[in-house]
């Protein structure tokens, strides 16, 4: 008669644990950010002034200069440029396919994984920007400085090691980036810097 | 209806089971908890990065440090501004701010570091190149300067 009657424990309700995850994932989804930052990575000088005596000693046909005045004029060795021109003339200027004694000198060295080829190691890109330029202008103008580059770049890629140059590997992009180095150096005209 | 042998059982449709549903949504959660960051700065300034074509994807988030530069609204247009980290800041403050992103990194991303400048277009050249010297005086160097990708590419 006073048996205990067996207590059935019931079985812990867990429907709204998926609510309440769902309210976390959406926390997370909400609170946090996926864009990815695109941008022009630049690597700078480091502070000190050797740059300065090195310009000095840069021949006239190793140089090649170019100003962006305050109203964002772009002159190339005192002509008018327009950007669009711009890489395709950084591109001659850097590669000198011709050797034309007008254009940058280059050297005979060996480079790895390629080979004894001419390196074009001696011309320097002289970069002077009015502090009253744009961004903008300054920020197209670095664009197609790195797209010259990065046009030659690939085209000695795909000739050595039959793909572009952002798909080799390190060492190869090495030896492609000792033959193309980027050789840019800025001023600020004006005083400051 | 006569009884017969072959009388249908009547089959119960067995409720959905629902046990996993959480564990799959946790799934899901954790991927985001990984693969997304925190938006850690609320923008005071309003910029519009430049376009360009041969912008390349940040790597490292970690190692990588922000500045912005744009107009505040309710300012004058042509008046621009820097921030760092949640406030606004002057020129003179991007030494300790670089002193102090490096100090928070750790040992691997401290080589690495990168300063992303976040410009608007119209920002007058003086200030970048100012806020480069700063950083260069504080062996920051490498820099990136942030864009968005335009889908033309320069002809050749």
């Amino acid at each position: 008669m006073f048996k205990r009657r067996k207590k059935e424990t019931p079985g812990l309700d867990t429907t709204s644990t998926a609510d309440i995850s769902f309210m976390l994932l959406i926390f997370f989804l909400v609170t946090s950010s996926m864009d990815t930052d695109w941008g022009l990575p630049r690597q700078l000088p480091p502070p000190d002034d050797q740059t300065k005596e090195e310009e000095l000693v840069v021949k006239q046909r190793n140089a090649l200069c170019l100003k962006l005045d305050a109203e964002n004029q772009l002159t190339c060795n005192d002509e008018p440029m327009t950007i669009d021109n711009l890489s395709k003339r950084v591109e001659e200027f850097v590669a000198n396919a011709d050797d034309d004694p007008m254009m940058p000198e280059k050297s005979e060295r060996e480079v790895h994984l390629i080979g004894r080829c001419k390196v074009s190691d001696r011309h320097v890109i002289i970069v002077e920007v009015s502090p009253k330029a744009t961004y903008d202008a300054y920020f197209q103008m670095q664009n197609a400085v790195v797209a010259g580059y990065n046009h030659l770049r690939d085209e000695l890629a795909l000739r050595q090691f039959h793909r572009p140059y952002a798909k080799c590997n390190a060492e190869q992009r090495d030896a492609i980036a000792l033959v193309y180095p980027q050789r840019i150096s800025e001023q600020t005209v004006n005083g400051k810097q | 209806m006569k009884k017969g042998v072959f009388r249908r059982k009547k089959h119960e449709m067995p409720g959905l089971n629902t046990a996993a549903l959480p564990d799959l949504i946790f799934t899901v959660l954790f991927f985001f908890m990984i693969v997304t960051h925190m938006r850690e700065v609320d923008l005071q300034v309003r910029y519009d990065v430049p376009k360009g074509t041969e912008v390349q994807k940040l790597a490292h988030k970690s190692s990588v440090s922000t500045i912005y530069v744009g107009r505040v609204p309710g300012q004058p247009a042509d008046s621009f501004y820097i921030q760092l980290n949640n406030k606004l800041a002057t020129m003179a403050d991007i030494k300790a701010f670089v002193e102090s992103e490096r100090a928070q990194m750790n040992s691997d991303d401290q080589p690495r570091m990168t300063v992303s400048i976040k410009a608007d277009r119209d920002v007058p050249f003086g200030m970048i190149a100012e806020i480069k010297q700063a950083l260069q005086q504080s062996f920051a160097l490498k820099v990136n300067y942030s864009a968005v990708e335009k889908k033309i590419k320069i002809k050749h």
